[in-house]
């Protein structure tokens, strides 16, 4: 973890009461409920849950890269830099992706075209956005692929995807994101989570160090606590497509207040209370169907603290300090097991 | 880094794309049969001026139907004395060009149709997509002898008729393609780097279709040579004196029985060419067919 001071930089972008639903045969899944969230410059947010929480509809709908239909805005706004991006025509939709909205991607063994070297690949970023040579796109490209570390980078724009493995091919797609003009914005939509761990590090450690170098904010998209202690300013959350948490980094890891977050970090193996035990702690049951979901609390099922108002109503805000909140009927139960 | 030893790199040259596929190719010895003969037949179509011994539309009267190896005619005469070499040797520039013309007309449609379509789905893919079907469902020839019928007999327009007949052919193939590729992760990543629609079918996605249609296209051009002589040999296609081989069959086939060699020997000129391009055809999918790939 790192030192927060507290930033008080310019809100670059704002999701207000967000409702994003998928119209499929068998029903309605509300993937995102009246999700809030922002991130200012020069930070990084992370969203945190487990698979199907929502956490990739979210960031899909900032640079609406969701299919629709059968996606569909329900309601809510998202603004970046003053503008609503869910009003906004798709051709100033396109012009912002990639110049000021970047997005790395989860899969990097798919997720670079097959057929063309990297290089190419980054200087076609770049051939979109500018107008410069073929050649001077290369050779930024070079510059780029010596920025996230990878080795003869003059050699290396020379290679096909394939030609790669899994951890170059992944620096290759934050070269990729790079090759924006003016990164306001990076989505990182699990950056790691397909490598190793010792690759993992360097992964983030260079996200980090970039962070710093061109300023831009991160909204880091993720399961893994770990990733989100090395990296966030501030955690939101997430369960079943909700918001139940948000807080800086320190509160999340030191005062949890929502039953899953304590779940979540429960189940960390460096957990102290883990100290010569056996097992981990898992959370039992699984997520919810979200075609099936009602107005509870999505997490009632498998909460320890679950009070019978739980499955009617969602709760509302409780502010506990300015920089953390979080949803939910029991939470001073939580707070009691903490203080333990 | 700077504690530790550098460790010694080795400079590793990784084959290209193309160094690749020939080294390939180099091993398949059908394949290299088939492109041995494509070249043969596209050298004598380039340098027929050159090469054919006489002016292939040249009668003589007292030399007709001379059997070959005689009196310095190497594959004999016709019925109206022309020499049967010079004829077959322009009667390859004609096929080249049929062959090539009219499968470059079905690919720049089929593949424009192909990849608008499976990209944009919905009810645009459904319409052409039944257009088409309503083309397959006419045999391949009688939609060709439609089209000619429809424009008037002349070897353009049967290089017209069959590039159109073959479009769904092919519409058909690259759709089914995109529509696999386009789900691909690199497609999204793209697209939220700022790559307009136009880009992300024509630069990201078609690409990563071409090795099926490649093979396609090799084995169309054998096609359509075979079916511009058909058409030739029902009078739709080339019209005399036209060295065309199709036509050269039709207009010499009574003579089957007293001079074989001028109604052979056209034959096994078409029986050659497509033979080059099926074999160089058949060879290209297996290199490139990952799947065909032992």
């Amino acid at each position: 973890m790192k030192d927060t001071t507290k930033n008080t930089n310019k809100v670059l972008l704002s999701m207000e009461h967000l409702n994003f639903s998928f119209n499929i045969q068998r029903g309605v899944v509300k993937a995102v409920r009246d999700l809030s969230l922002t991130i200012r410059e020069g930070e990084t947010l992370t969203l945190v849950g487990e698979s199907g929480c929502g956490k990739s509809v979210t960031a899909h709908a900032i640079n609406q890269l969701n299919p629709m239909p059968p996606g569909e805005v329900v309601s809510g706004s998202i603004n970046f830099k003053g503008r609503d991006l869910l009003t906004l025509p798709m051709h100033e939709i396109e012009a912002l992706r990639g110049t000021q909205i970047s997005m790395i991607f989860q899969e990097p063994m798919t997720a670079l075209n097959p057929v063309f070297t990297i290089g190419s690949q980054i200087a076609d970023v770049f051939m979109t956005h500018q107008k410069i040579s073929k050649q001077e796109g290369l050779k930024r490209a070079v510059h780029l692929l010596d920025l996230v570390k990878i080795p003869s980078p003059e050699t290396r724009v020379h290679s096909y995807p394939h030609q790669l493995s899994g951890g170059m091919r992944q620096r290759a797609m934050i070269a990729m994101a790079l090759a924006s003009p003016e990164p306001g914005l990076m989505i990182a939509d699990e950056p790691t989570t397909a490598l190793d761990v010792t690759i993992q590090a360097q992964i983030l450690d260079l996200l980090n160090d970039l962070k710093s170098k061109v300023n831009m904010s991160i909204l880091l998209i993720t399961h893994d606590m770990g990733v989100v202690a090395e990296m966030a300013d501030r955690v939101a959350v997430m369960y079943a497509g909700r918001k139940v948490e948000e807080a800086d980094v320190f509160s999340i890891f030191e005062e949890p207040r929502h039953p899953y977050t304590l779940g979540l970090l429960n189940s960390l193996p460096s957990n102290q209370k883990y100290k010569g035990a056996r097992r981990l702690e898992a959370i039992d049951g699984t997520v919810p169907d979200l075609l099936t979901i009602g107005e509870g609390c999505p997490f009632c099922n498998r909460c320890t603290f679950a009070l019978p108002i739980c499955s009617k109503e969602f709760p509302g805000e409780t502010v506990i300090t300015e920089e953390h909140s979080v949803w939910c009927h029991n939470h001073k139960a939580v707070e009691e097991i903490i203080a333990k | 880094m700077s504690e530790h030893t550098q460790l010694e790199l080795l400079e590793i040259q990784e084959p290209g794309p193309w160094r690749e596929t020939w080294y390939n190719l180099k091993k398949n010895r059908g394949a290299m049969t088939g492109l041995g003969i494509i070249i043969f037949f596209i050298l004598l179509a380039l340098f027929a001026p050159l090469v054919a011994p006489q002016d292939p539309l040249d009668q003589l009267i007292e030399a007709r139907k001379i059997p070959p190896m005689t009196d310095g005619y190497i594959l004999g005469t016709d019925d109206l004395g022309r020499d049967m070499l010079s004829r077959l040797i322009y009667g390859a520039r004609i096929s080249m060009v049929i062959g090539i013309v009219s499968v470059g007309i079905s690919l720049f449609f089929g593949l424009i149709i192909g990849v608008v379509s499976a990209y944009y789905g919905g009810i645009l893919d459904k319409i052409v997509m039944r257009v088409i079907d309503i083309m397959l469902a006419f045999p391949y020839i009688l939609l060709t002898i439609v089209i000619v019928s429809i424009l008037g007999p002349s070897l353009t327009n049967a290089m017209i008729a069959i590039g159109i007949s073959q479009v769904p052919k092919y519409a058909r193939l690259v759709r089914a393609s995109v529509l696999a590729e386009k789900e691909n992760d690199y497609v999204i990543a793209e697209r939220a780097l700022g790559a307009s629609n136009l880009e992300l079918m024509f630069r990201t996605i078609l690409p990563n279709c071409l090795s099926a249609t490649i093979v396609q296209t090799t084995l169309g051009v054998g096609e359509a040579i075979l079916s511009s002589a058909g058409l030739s040999f029902l009078g739709l296609g080339a019209q005399p004196p036209t060295p065309e081989w199709g036509l050269m069959i039709a207009s010499s086939k009574e003579f089957i029985t007293n001079a074989w060699w001028i109604v052979t020997l056209p034959g096994i000129a078409i029986l050659l060419a497509v033979l080059g391009f099926n074999l160089f055809g058949d060879g290209l999918r297996d290199i490139l067919d990952p799947k065909m790939r032992s």
